[in-house]
């Protein structure tokens, strides 16, 4: 049964004189969106069980700027960055985790230039190598077993850092039947809600984009949905619910699936 | 002697007009803000290698992809050949590779760009159909219309006839040199012209499908006419395509290789960081900074802009982009939002930043600077709404053969819309104030960030 869990932040941690081995980035969905804040506590729930000494900002962390970048607002994103990397370098930060792509790209790739150099993996790479160090383990497969699950690959996962092996090596230990799109890996298509669509209406059309990759996803008949971004995940579970699928088709994230078996929620 | 000079004349003329086109669009190109694109260049060989040269991301479509690698070595390989009828032109030989005792390599040698031919002829032929009979998606697209429809049916037009030419030309020389050699082994008299159809050459595709055609010309002085006629057809086509081809689209044959040499060496995600903002945001996060302290600024200097509303705002490669683009489609079909209905066209935006910059430079030519037309490429050719629509996903980048980059022009154009003229759809104005007053998208509380974790319960 899940225990509770304290969450340590950077600053109890920097006045106890200790350096965490990892930063968890949460990130805005992750922190304030009733969905997605699932996400981050089984993301929690694996660190701790892994005994992974992390930590979180808190109320110190601050949007990344990447929708403000996106959308073209550059002073208002490097603004973000560079109080975002004064933090980070106050506090030292060597390896951050990120709990959404769009972090994780940003963190990685626009970071550096602006002063902040840090190793930024994305959560499902961690969970692939906690699982590979076998300090995270799933009993055979737990309550996936045999189901069908297909991976939806976030484009600032897969198609923008490459990162296609990590998610779907994570999900192979479920024991279950791992089937793919037929846009898949690089090939993926958008969910919709990138470039700072997630925070307009659409412009006119005759679809949206997450009803047309919904399309995708229900070909290949999955009893599961996986992501690994709080966006894709919320523009799926709608798509879902466009062809009121969703007491057959269940959208969840890699952790929350990891988790899960491994009996962690 | 005659047919020598008119040669380098057509061939001079041909050489002319490429070059003086070259040179316009050179200059047209550093009209673009200056990027460093040339560092590391064994990873650049290796992209360039790879995509230009091995094709690797043709193949990723198998059909189109093996038609054209078939296209792309025959027009490579039967440049030899246009080698030699290029010395033969100027020199008044007739086929002088044969007669530098090359043997049976000459044999080998046109017989193959035969072999070759007879394949580009086919893959045009069926890209012709593809594009005009069969549904394909891409090749109707509203940016698809008038000229670019026509200039791709040329084009394939141009090479079919081309082929044909040369096989043509291949075919009756094969005749020829049968009746000269039967002449020379009858001890019958061969006239000076006749006596060029050496024994030269091995022609396994224009034998079996050409030659029937031409055989039934006995007269030897008509066969010869025709065989001229194809050989200057076939010249002076390659040397007037020479010269379209830097008007068209089809000018990629020539871009394709340096625009991968110059591709984006980082992940496909990331994008440029303005300097020009960093060192405003520098200035105003430093608690020691004065303002007044700063030097004052150069009268002179361009004044800063950000993001881009014409093609002059955009960086070099961006153009060159633009005018390596062989309107493919491939990025439009893959682009989320064109597939659900918007707007949108990646090809578009490429296809309408090189129209921009053409008539720009028309500009320039005309009055020596580009702005007098009052026209941009934001709004007289890019709309907002087209700009809006772009989800940013890359599935378009990821999809070129060339490593064309239009996220980046599209991002450049809606800096502009926000940094210098505030212009934005509400709800993103409204997730601007939030990330600025909120330090997140939606108007939740910064201090609350971490209430998450209070609810860590059991």
């Amino acid at each position: 049964m899940a225990e509770k869990i304290q969450v340590p932040t950077m600053a109890q941690m920097a006045a106890s004189g200790e350096v965490p081995e990892i930063l968890f980035w949460v990130g805005c969905a992750g922190s304030f969106d009733d969905r997605a804040k699932k996400i981050t506590k089984a993301i929690v729930r694996i660190l701790h069980h892994c005994g992974v000494k992390y930590a979180v900002l808190g109320a110190e962390e601050s949007c990344t700027g990447d929708p403000a970048k996106r959308a073209g607002n550059e002073f208002l994103y490097q603004m973000q960055a560079m109080q975002n990397i004064q933090v980070l370098n106050g506090y030292e930060i060597k390896k951050i985790v990120t709990g959404c792509p769009h972090c994780f790209n940003i963190m990685k790739n626009e970071y550096p230039e602006l002063g902040g150099t840090y190793e930024v993996v994305h959560h499902t790479q961690l969970i692939n190598d906690l699982m590979k160090e076998g300090r995270l383990q799933v009993k055979d497969g737990g309550s996936f077993k045999g189901k069908r699950i297909t991976f939806h690959d976030p484009c600032y996962l897969g198609r923008a850092n490459d990162v296609y092996e990590a998610p779907r090596k994570a999900l192979e230990q479920l024991d279950s039947e791992l089937v793919e799109m037929k846009r898949c890996k690089s090939k993926g298509l958008c969910c919709g809600a990138g470039g700072a669509q997630m925070f307009k209406e659409a412009e006119p059309g005759n679809k949206e984009v997450n009803v047309e990759r919904t399309e995708d996803a229900l070909e290949v008949s999955p009893n599961v949905i996986a992501t690994g971004c709080p966006f894709c995940n919320t523009m799926m579970t709608d798509g879902v619910k466009n062809f009121e699928k969703e007491s057959e088709i269940e959208v969840k994230d890699v952790a929350e699936l990891i988790a899960e078996a491994a009996d962690l929620i | 002697m005659i047919a020598q000079i008119l040669f380098i004349l057509v061939l001079a003329a041909g050489i002319f007009l490429f070059a003086r086109r070259i040179r316009e669009i050179r200059r047209n190109i550093g009209l673009g803000r200056s990027e460093e694109r040339s560092d590391q260049a064994g990873k650049r060989l290796k992209v360039m290698t790879l995509v230009a040269l091995g094709q690797s991301k043709m193949v990723t479509r198998p059909v189109a992809g093996l038609m054209h690698i078939l296209i792309y070595v025959g027009f490579i390989i039967i440049n030899i050949e246009v080698l030699e009828i290029l010395i033969d032109g100027v020199t008044g030989h007739h086929r002088i590779f044969a007669s530098m005792g090359m043997g049976s390599l000459y044999d080998v040698l046109i017989a193959s760009f035969e072999v070759l031919a007879a394949g580009v002829l086919l893959a045009c032929v069926v890209f012709l159909i593809r594009r005009n009979l069969m549904n394909i998606r891409r090749f109707h697209a509203a940016e698809m219309t008038s000229w670019p429809k026509s200039d791709a049916n040329i084009i394939l037009v141009v090479e079919i006839l081309l082929m044909f030419a040369f096989l043509s030309m291949n075919a009756t020389d094969s005749i020829l040199q049968d009746r000269v050699a039967e002449m020379q082994e009858n001890n019958e008299p061969v006239s000076e012209a006749l006596s060029h159809y050496i024994d030269a050459g091995s022609f396994p595709v224009s034998d079996a499908f050409f030659r029937p055609m031409f055989e039934g010309i006995e007269s030897n002085a008509t066969l010869m006419n025709v065989e001229r006629f194809m050989w200057w057809f076939h010249i002076v086509g390659i040397l007037a395509f020479l010269v379209y081809v830097p008007y068209s689209k089809h000018f990629h044959i020539f871009m394709a290789f340096p625009n991968t040499w110059y591709s984006k060496l980082d992940a496909i995600g990331k994008a440029s960081n303005l300097k020009s903002v960093t060192n405003e945001v520098k200035l105003m996060l430093d608690p020691n900074a004065d303002p007044f302290a700063a030097p004052a600024p150069d009268p002179n200097a361009d004044p800063i802009k950000f993001g881009a509303k014409d093609v002059q705002d955009l960086s070099w490669k961006q153009l060159f982009d633009a005018y390596t683009c062989t309107e493919c489609g491939r990025c439009t079909s893959v682009c989320p939002a064109n597939q659900t209905g918007k707007l949108l066209s990646p090809r578009k935006i490429m296809m309408d930043t090189r129209d921009r910059l053409e008539e720009a430079g028309e500009d320039l030519d005309e009055s020596g600077n580009v702005k007098t037309d009052g026209k941009t490429l934001l709004r007289d050719y890019i709309s907002e709404e087209e700009l809006w629509a772009c989800t940013t996903c890359n599935a378009c980048v990821d999809a070129c053969p060339v490593n064309i980059d239009p996220v980046s022009i599209i991002i450049d154009l809606r800096r502009h819309l926000i940094m210098e003229e505030s212009k934005s759809p509400e709800s993103i104005t409204a997730m601007f104030n939030n990330v600025e007053n909120n330090g997140a998208p939606w108007a939740f509380p910064a201090a609350d960030r971490g209430k998450w974790a209070e609810e860590m319960e059991a």
